[in-house]
């Protein structure tokens, strides 16, 4: 261990990862890997399913398969690691304090910070189901933990809520192993998952799926004995006397993620209500200068493939801030606002400057508000002028969205306050 | 006699919807898809499904208790219960590299069994 | 049989309080508890209060022993190192019409022997609490009133009772009296001296004692949600007016930075059911936007319900008109009876061990102190809240607290093996988390779960699978991934639950 690192990334999932080895091949001499879990590959460790890397490697990976081709790089450029250890805090100097079992109290400093710690689960209490609080409530994360990391099955008939991948993966693993998952529940009246993990899950073992359905509320005083599932109106409301009782010993939870903030609050980085993560800027650095961050930390993303690639940006960043040759985000001017407009939840990054498109595109990621099942523009504006647009099939909101801004709209974006960005139908 | 089925395509995560004119196991015609591996897929749906199966084994003296494994290609559908009975009662010795072969020619279909991830 | 001097029945606040206090004459003393860890029920879920006493009406058991706790709170939280914060508390009036009732209170309290109160203007209560209702009209002001960490208390009184030579049995439950002693579940206990400290199931055992057969406790199920502490920070303890059946819902702070807005009210029949409703979380956030409108339910981090034993026994006090009165008494010989023990009894529980011990003393039980009786009650390390020296020491001395659990709340390995191991062992997750505080933060457990499902099996020597959340019945796995086969797959063991629905 050294007493100071170039750059320094908590947390080693696929955003950490990438933005690792790209600090290092970007130049950064000490490249530091703190992470809290016992190995390397965040949550891609639990994840065995495949369907990884499809996009980016052209190769169908599991999720321990994919982490291990960026470990092995990792190792192969001499990233150095600290496993079992949580980082307790950072200051705006970049002075970190962290601690493990073997490590101890460990204090370092970074030239570049790379936040990369992930994501949570949204829990019980943040989508508000009554009833009592037995053993048996679960997020589907950590079930898939119990299950394929520590070996231990957590029930054996499931109700799972929710429809997006990790509750359809689970509801096929669960099945794999000999347990029972009685019901899918989707509150929305579209599936939130992609269609081929509802095709490959819930059809092809024919798990019931329920849209427009949630649980009302939890039975059972020390361990779940049933849920009630009830139908739910377009505003979300359950429909009076469309109750069931669902007998089942375990709830899942698979209903949404949360950037994992707590230290970048802690440090003071300012955090976008929309995305419930960092501000960033095209090169991934946030408010605070030096302090960069990458993958799920900074918006939840729907693929593992766009994670490294916002990680490879954000290392590489850090990398060119530690070496003296990135701007502190405030001081410059030329930066404009990308804003989230017709039918775009949020957009990131939150500040492109216009200096970056001399070397290379950037990249703005979205997601939509509203399903669009038809062809869409993806288009950014500066008032009415059009800067860049992009077509696609469709636009969901489980699936995110991209727009590539190219080099030669450089003198646009620096004239530029506000890129205004929509998707809208390609026929209007 | 002629039929139409509704497929939906899992090759990516675009998922298109297809619609499958065929006549027993043989494809007629194939429209809704985005690609073309859209009509091989409804092909091979019809005539041999088959899927990834991802899952895990029991490991000894490593420091997990399971290992990650996956099928080197996409398994029969029909056989993949049977697949998993076989290796909930395989347990392999660490050290394992990742791709390393856990269980070969499974069921004799001539797919391999791969480890996912190196453990030691 | 094993002999006892006095059996205590029930180790909630007050049981645990009073064995506390008897543990420092030489006596042999058994505290036994139905659940699987002490404090599970009534003093389990409450507003974490230490109420000034001007509530109850005056001449009440529970105004006396109400202001009496109130000023034994210092020296007990001193001497069992347990979290208190005298930050005193508000009545807050909204609208003119409820400033009368300010000072009807303020005369109550005035009559308990309440200190410190004083009445404040609207405009001086809103600069105090900004996000007040802007038609905030004043408020009662106690200086006397503070926050406590309820599961601290009671776990701090058992520990320090054990500690001082009492016997603590948990999973053992009251069955009948028998001639000499008691019959448990796990067989029977010869004693003296029984006193009744059975919270909701008082009446239950006052009855098989032949007392009071016209006692009955109702359960009023009150429900509570936690607010994220990043999200939204409320400095002060906040009661509305007070009505009919109650203090009203309250927005508070608490001990540990969240602050929590409940309960409602509700009287219902079964005594163990702590369901939260949807139509009692709309109320308690009806209740709680009228003294705070900017608070927003979606910063909840969770929601419990706690349920009171709200008694129906007539207060003695000649003059007094009051039918929910504590019970504190000797029925008969050998027979100490409690009952009724709602709110402020977790304010009160000091001063009812007192009375207990007087009461005893009066009986003509012989009350020799102990040469060695220890008050104090050393506190295990709280790793989040030492400085980084401190805390480098500590993993120094013990490398287990250098790995944090639980993220949210910053639980290091070493404080759960601690609790584990502490005079009160905690043997399941929810113990652990009252006395480490793992698993009440934003994540709810999630990412500590299977951690601690882990320590727990590893330090009790018990596979995962028994490890439970809070006791038999409630184990959090069932079986390992890879043990089964087709011809017993989990499909085939369904139950029948449509039946008990």
């Amino acid at each position: 261990m050294k007493q100071k690192y170039d750059v320094v990334v908590i947390g080693s999932g696929p955003g950490g990862l990438a933005a690792a080895i790209a600090a290092k091949r970007a130049g950064a001499h000490d490249v530091l890997i703190i992470e809290r879990d016992v190995e390397l590959g965040g949550i891609l460790q639990q994840c065995i399913h495949n369907g990884f890397g499809v996009e980016s490697l052209k190769r169908d990976l599991t999720g321990p398969g994919y982490a291990q081709r960026f470990i092995n790089e990792a190792q192969a450029l001499n990233v150095e690691v600290l496993l079992d250890s949580m980082v307790l805090e950072i200051t705006p100097e970049r002075h970190i304090i962290a601690c493990g079992k073997e490590a101890g109290l460990v204090e370092l400093d970074a030239r570049a910070v790379v936040l990369a710690m992930g994501c949570r689960e949204r829990t019980r209490a943040q989508i508000r189901i009554p009833g009592t609080r037995p053993a048996g409530v679960y997020t589907a994360g950590t079930a898939q933990r119990w299950v394929n990391i520590e070996g231990y099955m957590p029930g054996k008939r499931f109700v799972i809520l929710g429809s997006g991948d990790i509750g359809m993966i689970m509801a096929r693993r669960l099945t794999f192993e000999g347990a029972t998952v009685e019901r899918m529940l989707e509150i929305m009246p579209f599936i939130t998952g992609l269609n081929r993990n509802y095709v490959q899950c819930l059809l092809d073992f024919n798990i019931p799926l329920q849209l427009s359905h949630t649980v009302k509320r939890v039975l059972g005083s020390k361990r779940v004995e049933a849920v009630e599932a009830v139908q739910v109106d377009e505003r979300w409301q359950p429909i009076a006397g469309t109750e069931e009782i669902i007998p089942c010993d375990t709830l899942l939870l698979s209903v949404g993620l949360i950037p994992e903030n707590e230290l970048s609050r802690q440090m003071g980085v300012k955090i976008d209500p929309l995305t419930g993560g960092p501000y960033v800027d095209d090169g991934f650095q946030t408010g605070m200068p030096g302090v960069f961050a990458a993958g799920n930390v900074v918006h939840v993303y729907d693929l593992v493939d766009w994670v490294t690639e916002a990680g490879l940006i954000a290392g590489r960043s850090a990398a060119e801030f530690a070496l003296g040759k990135r701007p502190h985000p405030s001081a410059d001017e030329k930066t404009c606002r990308t804003k989230a407009s017709e039918n775009v939840r949020y957009v990131v990054p939150q500040r492109v400057n216009a200096e970056a498109l001399t070397q290379r595109p950037v990249k703005l990621q979205l997601r939509v508000l509203h399903p669009i099942e038809e062809p869409v523009w993806v288009e950014a504006r500066n008032g009415d002028d059009l800067i860049a647009r992009q077509a696609e099939r469709y636009a969901r909101p489980g699936e995110m969205l991209s727009l590539d801004l190219p080099q030669k709209a450089y003198d646009a974006v620096r004239r530029a306050e506000t890129l205004t960005v929509n998707v809208v139908r390609r026929r209007a | 006699m002629e039929q139409t089925d509704t497929l939906i395509c899992i090759t990516c995560p675009m998922g298109c919807s297809l619609a499958v004119v065929h006549e027993g196991q043989t494809v007629i015609q194939v429209t809704g898809n985005h690609c073309n591996r859209g009509p091989r897929y409804a092909q091979a749906e019809l005539s041999d499904p088959r899927r990834m199966v991802a899952t895990t084994v029991k490991v000894r003296g490593g420091s997990k208790r399971l290992l990650p494994v996956y099928t080197a290609a996409p398994f029969p559908k029909s056989r993949i219960f049977e697949l998993l009975a076989v290796l909930r009662n395989l347990e392999v010795e660490a050290p394992v590299r990742a791709d390393q072969v856990v269980l070969a020619n499974a069921l004799g279909t001539g797919i391999d069994v791969l480890a996912s991830r190196d453990l030691s | 049989m094993r002999q006892y001097d006095v059996l205590i029945i029930g180790a909630g606040v007050i049981g645990c309080m009073i064995a506390r206090w008897l543990s420092r004459y030489e006596l042999r003393i058994l505290l036994i508890e139905r659940e699987a860890d002490v404090g599970m029920g009534a003093s389990s879920a409450n507003s974490a209060i230490v109420h000034a006493g001007y509530d109850p009406p005056p001449g009440t058991l529970k105004a006396i022993t109400n202001v009496r706790g109130n000023a034994m709170w210092d020296d007990l939280a001193g001497e069992l190192n347990i979290p208190f914060d005298r930050r005193g508390d508000y009545v807050v009036a909204v609208g003119a019409e409820e400033l009368p009732a300010l000072e009807q209170l303020m005369e109550q309290g005035r009559r308990n022997g309440v200190p410190g109160m004083s009445l404040i203007s609207g405009a001086e209560m809103l600069r105090r609490e900004p996000n007040l209702n802007p038609l905030t009209s004043g408020a009662l002001w106690a200086a006397s009133g503070g926050l406590c960490d309820p599961f601290a208390v009671t776990i701090a009184a058992a520990e320090n009772a054990v500690q001082n030579g009492v016997t603590l049995l948990t999973e053992t439950a009251f069955e009948a009296f028998v001639p000499g002693g008691i019959q448990t579940n796990r067989g029977v206990f010869g004693c003296r001296w029984v006193i009744n400290a059975a919270g909701l199931n008082a009446d239950a055992v006052m009855h098989h004692a032949g007392v009071r057969p016209e006692f009955r406790i109702t359960p009023r199920r009150g429900e509570y949600a936690v607010l994220d502490r990043a999200e939204i920070t409320i400095r002060n303890v906040l009661f509305p007016v007070p009505s009919a059946k109650g203090k009203g819902i309250l927005v508070t702070a608490t001990v540990h930075g969240n602050a929590i807005v409940g309960p409602n009210a509700q009287d219902i029949d079964d005594k163990e059911d702590r369901a939260t409703t949807a139509e009692g979380l709309d109320e308690i956030w009806r209740g709680a936007h009228k003294l705070i409108p900017a608070l927003n339910p979606r910063h909840t981090i969770a929601t419990f319900a706690g349920l009171r034993a709200c008694g129906n026994a007539r207060c003695q006090t000649t003059g007094v008109n009051y039918d929910h009165d504590f019970v504190i008494e000797i029925p008969k010989p050998g027979f100490i009876n409690l009952g009724g023990i709602d709110s402020p009894g977790l304010t009160a529980a000091p001063a009812i061990a007192e009375r207990v011990v007087d009461l005893l003393k009066d009986a003509g039980l012989e009350l020799k102190p102990r040469r060695d009786w220890n008050p104090i009650r050393p506190a295990p390390p709280r790793f989040c809240n030492l400085s980084t020296a401190q805390k480098a020491e500590l993993i120094r001395r013990d490398p287990r607290y250098g790995r944090v659990v639980c993220r949210c709340e910053m639980v290091t390995e070493g404080e759960i093996v601690a609790a584990i191991h502490s005079p009160v062992p905690a043997r399941t997750y929810d113990a652990l988390k009252r006395r480490t505080w793992l698993g009440t933060g934003r994540c709810l457990g999630a990412f500590d779960m299977p951690r601690v499902v882990d320590i727990l099996a590893r330090e009790l020597g018990i596979p995962p699978t028994q490890v439970t959340k809070k006791g038999p019945g409630s184990e959090f796995l069932v079986r390992e991934t890879k043990s089964w086969d087709e011809a017993n797959t989990d499909s085939h063991s369904v139950g029948a639950y449509e039946a008990k629905v």
